[in-house]
């Protein structure tokens, strides 16, 4: 409680000057996966029954290794930024929230890294 | 602040059923919240019954009949009772509506009445807006100029004017940011709707000088943003105005003074 008036509780720490990048490239990343989903799942799809060897020979082919790359990016890229909307949303012990933000930030860092990597170390093993 | 169960003494009991008037009339069920802060009981539902033909048509009609002729002690704010100064909004069968302007013809089965959600409760139906009316003023809701003031008025076109329209008619009821779940969650931070409406409305406003400011002081995650056009404020707005169309605006103006 205390004795601040509410005109400073709702002000608080004022404006913090972000999340005007954060929705814009939200909604890049979406777009941007609509293309790339389709181009992305058909080849994948196809190669899925066939064991390793579809696979090296579906992402050796540097258009379809393009895609893979590209989709992974921006489907990982999308997830962090949806799941950090949900943590704001729905976390709201100070700790709690900065602790699942930063797991969310490592985490999908390290799977979308580990799948450009995949994908990389396919198409220049080939 | 997300919480699924109501806290032990918010949970409700079933109240006082209220004997029927003999006036001789047709008979309206209303099942009414009612929390009193002095007797340290938890709220209850207390169950009334209207005589139709002894009551004008509104849902604010009844409550009057009913402290009235029934029940002296329940409590609502109301003043205009025609839709222009805000004072009875409440949720009325589920929705937030302001109950001058509601009639109970829009309700089907008993009609039930609660305050305005997920706000502190002063008394019945009369909930603690001061945190909401703080956030209203934050956005500095007047005419910012730096010019020097002009002889007569600060002009504007008919265009101009035209865009105010859809934004100026907000009486400030409320309805909007308590029936959205942003707002429930994250009130503290986030403006809600009904505040950003009036942001907005001085954004666009061809006179104003503070445009930049006023962005600045909306550029924020969650004063802003926590808007995920849900649109329950759309929706709800007795009125028939769109908050959730003005939040866009604000965001696209947002992103359009960077490219």
């Amino acid at each position: 409680m205390g004795y601040r008036t509410d005109y400073a509780r709702v002000h608080g720490s004022g404006a913090a000057g972000e999340g005007s990048h954060h929705w814009w490239s939200q909604r890049i990343t979406s777009i941007a996966l609509i293309p790339l989903t389709l181009l992305f799942i058909f080849p994948f799809g196809r190669a899925l029954g066939g064991g390793h060897e579809a696979f090296v020979a579906t992402y050796s082919n540097l258009w379809h290794a393009l895609v893979a790359v590209l989709f992974i990016i921006a489907a990982f890229a999308h997830l962090q930024q949806g799941l950090q909307v949900v943590i704001e949303d729905y976390v709201s012990g100070k700790a709690a929230r900065t602790a699942a933000l930063l797991a969310n930030t490592l985490l999908t860092w390290a799977l979308g890294v580990a799948g450009v990597l995949s994908v990389a170390s396919v198409l220049f093993s080939a | 602040m997300v919480q699924f169960a109501l806290p032990k003494n918010s949970q409700m009991r079933t109240g006082k059923t209220w004997p029927k008037p003999e006036t001789g009339g047709k008979l309206r069920k209303f099942q009414i919240y009612r929390w009193n802060p002095d007797d340290g009981k938890n709220p209850q539902v207390d169950t009334y019954f209207v005589d139709l033909d002894d009551c004008g048509p509104m849902v604010l009609d009844a409550l009057i009949y009913i402290k009235n002729k029934i029940d002296p002690t329940l409590t609502f704010r109301r003043s205009c009772r025609e839709g222009i100064c805000g004072s009875c909004a409440m949720n009325i069968g589920g929705q937030n509506r302001l109950a001058c302007i509601f009639g109970m013809d829009e309700v089907t089965g008993d009609v039930k009445i609660y305050p305005l959600p997920h706000l502190p409760v002063v008394k019945d139906l009369v909930p603690d807006l001061t945190h909401f009316y703080a956030q209203h003023s934050s956005i500095k809701p007047w005419l910012e100029t730096k010019s020097n003031t002009p002889a007569k008025e600060w002009r504007q076109s008919i265009e101009d004017r035209e865009k105010l329209d859809g934004l100026y008619e907000c009486v400030m009821c409320a309805c909007c940011s308590t029936a959205c779940p942003s707002y429930w969650w994250n009130g503290d931070r986030y403006l809600g709707p009904a505040s950003l409406l009036h942001a907005y409305r001085w954004i666009i406003d061809s006179r104003d000088e503070a445009t930049g400011e006023r962005l600045d002081d909306l550029h924020d995650p969650f004063k802003l943003y926590r808007c995920h056009t849900i649109m329950n404020c759309a929706q709800t707005c007795p009125k028939g105005l769109n908050p959730a169309k003005a939040i866009a605006e604000i965001k696209k103006q947002m992103v359009e003074r960077t490219l």
